[in-house]
């Protein structure tokens, strides 16, 4: 049975320095919030998983919580770089950072595995792509029956994963729709999972085949409205653009960088002190 | 009507696209062009994107490849997942349509690095979905701006193969699809030579010359025998592209055409 808690007490609780942790979500119902607090809890050394790192984990990098980065599409989408993803990786800031690169296909296919039980994902993938030479995890299997040669890539199976969703009930079942990347499979492929929500409700009115986690496969559901801002929450608000356009300056230095973790997140009690300290900076920019 | 030679490039892939085509669609240039074939030339065209939507008919360009309109618009909306695994890897893609960083003479992509991967001098976005989408999709378009950075003589990294080395490469490597059939540019378009499969323009857009195409390639960059001028954008293809970036700018908040 998930426990609904606040969501410092969830990443207390739940994710611990040296995790593997997958915030999953693919550019719809990204777990801002749950990163946010991950940095104002100074979490260390974690592994993070994402197939897009996009700005949470630019933020999340930046901050020092990460010595590793598992993905397979590394920019500001609809904007250009990931700046201080960048700068981890070209010019080891703040420190060195281990990266282990994928393709989209090849993660997708490792979070279903892991989800599944199985040790390593099998697909039809690389042949004459020169991604094998630098990451050594692909490697290749022949097919028992046919002969034919095919990529054999390692499941993923975090120690937590996060989520955002639209809704749950009182007993901590979720429900989510629109674009659902790999949020599912993310989510049982861990051995702890929590959800934010946007909203608690008595009765989740859920149609038949909807995508439904249910409470006892996860480990806590925590509310906060508008938790995937700047991505978007299907039904409840759009991507806001806009951020991700002011993210680039933001995060092309590492001193306006800084500064911003230091005054909206660590200077931010919590994802509701953040949402009004950006909302009160946009009426003054007015 | 005149034009830029942006949107000459736009419309030339565009046309590529055939009517009732099964099109995996990339963000940005081939995003914009796959909607343009819809709205013009190809109202069935059949638009897939990585995030789920399958049969998507938005109204404005994502600025994401996850973008709210591509959900509400389809046909249906599938795990990330499925899209690689039953659509994409199960044989059911027509025309793979991407963008690129870099290419090469045999129509190889990087988009991972500039320099050495261990050192890099530039670090690209990455892989996404192109490497599966160049080796399964039973035909691949690639577009993009020409310029020597872009279009090089070696890769510093192969992402996403093409044509491998050239010959029968592909059918070495085992690959599924028939790999890149047209590269579309700014300038011209590119198709492979057959048996070399090496890319050589075969139309060159009105205005151009051949040394502007020399110029902007970084390899010594050939011309087929029969080199075609492609036909100039009609009123009703221009029409169309500017009134798309019209509600794209609008609804993004952006100036037009910078989508």
């Amino acid at each position: 049975m998930a426990a609904i808690l606040p969501l410092h007490e969830a990443v207390k609780q739940f994710i611990q320095d040296g995790d593997t942790v997958a915030l999953e979500g693919f550019t719809h119902l990204i777990p801002t919030a749950a990163g946010h607090e991950i940095i104002r809890q100074g979490k260390r050394d974690l592994t993070l998983v994402r197939m897009t790192p996009d700005l949470i984990y630019d933020q999340l990098i930046g901050a020092g919580c990460a010595s590793k980065l598992i993905f397979s599409w590394g920019g500001n989408p609809g904007v250009g770089s990931l700046h201080r993803l960048r700068d981890a990786v070209e010019k080891q800031w703040p420190h060195a950072i281990e990266i282990e690169e994928h393709s989209h296909a090849d993660l997708a296919n490792a979070y279903v595995a892991g989800a599944s039980g199985l040790p390593f994902a099998v697909l039809r993938a690389y042949a004459g792509s020169d991604l094998p030479k630098v990451n050594p995890l692909i490697q290749s299997v022949t097919c028992p029956f046919t002969g034919e040669v095919l990529a054999a890539v390692p499941s993923v199976r975090p120690d937590v994963t996060v989520i955002h969703a639209q809704k749950a009930d009182r007993k901590g079942n979720v429900l989510l729709w629109g674009i659902l990347g790999v949020q599912k499979e993310a989510a049982l492929a861990a051995k702890r999972c929590i959800v934010t929500v946007e909203e608690i409700v008595d009765d989740l009115q859920a149609p038949m085949n909807a995508c439904v986690l249910p409470t006892w496969a996860l480990s806590a559901v925590c509310l906060v409205p508008g938790g995937a801002h700047p991505s978007y929450a299907h039904g409840y608000y759009e991507r806001d653009n806009r951020f991700y356009q002011a993210w680039d300056p933001i995060a092309r230095n590492r001193e306006t960088f800084t500064a911003w973790i230091d005054t909206y997140i660590r200077g931010t009690a919590d994802f509701n002190a953040f949402k009004a300290k950006l909302a009160s900076t946009a009426e003054a920019a007015q | 009507m005149s034009y830029s030679t942006s949107e000459m490039m736009t419309v030339a892939a565009a046309r590529r696209l055939r009517n009732g085509a099964v099109c995996f669609v990339g963000i940005g240039l081939p995003s914009k062009a796959a909607n343009l074939a819809r709205l013009t030339s190809s109202p069935d065209v059949v638009l897939i994107y990585e995030s789920g939507p399958i049969g998507a008919k938005p109204s404005v360009l994502p600025l994401s490849i996850g973008d709210g309109e591509l959900a509400e618009t389809a046909d249906t909306v599938v795990p990330t997942g499925e899209i690689f695994r039953y659509w994409l890897q199960g044989g059911r893609i027509d025309v793979g349509f991407l963008g690129a960083a870099q290419v090469d003479r045999f129509g190889n992509i990087n988009t991972t690095v500039v320099g050495d991967y261990h050192a890099p001098k530039t670090r690209l976005p990455g892989a996404g979905g192109a490497p599966e989408i160049a080796g399964s999709a039973k035909q691949v378009l690639i577009i993009l701006k020409q310029s020597p950075r872009a279009f090089v003589d070696k890769l510093d990294f192969i992402t996403s193969v093409g044509h491998g080395e050239g010959g029968d490469s592909r059918k070495r490597l085992g690959l599924p699809g028939e790999g890149p059939v047209g590269i579309i540019t700014d300038l011209c378009i590119m198709e492979p030579e057959a048996g070399t499969h090496e890319f050589v323009v075969t139309a060159i857009h009105p205005g151009v010359t051949r040394e502007q195409i020399i110029a902007a390639t970084g390899w010594a960059i050939r011309f087929a025998d029969d080199v075609e001028t492609t036909a100039e954008p009609t009123e009703v293809e221009l029409g169309a592209l500017r009134d798309l970036e019209a509600r794209t700018a609008a609804a993004h908040g952006q100036v037009a055409g910078e989508a």
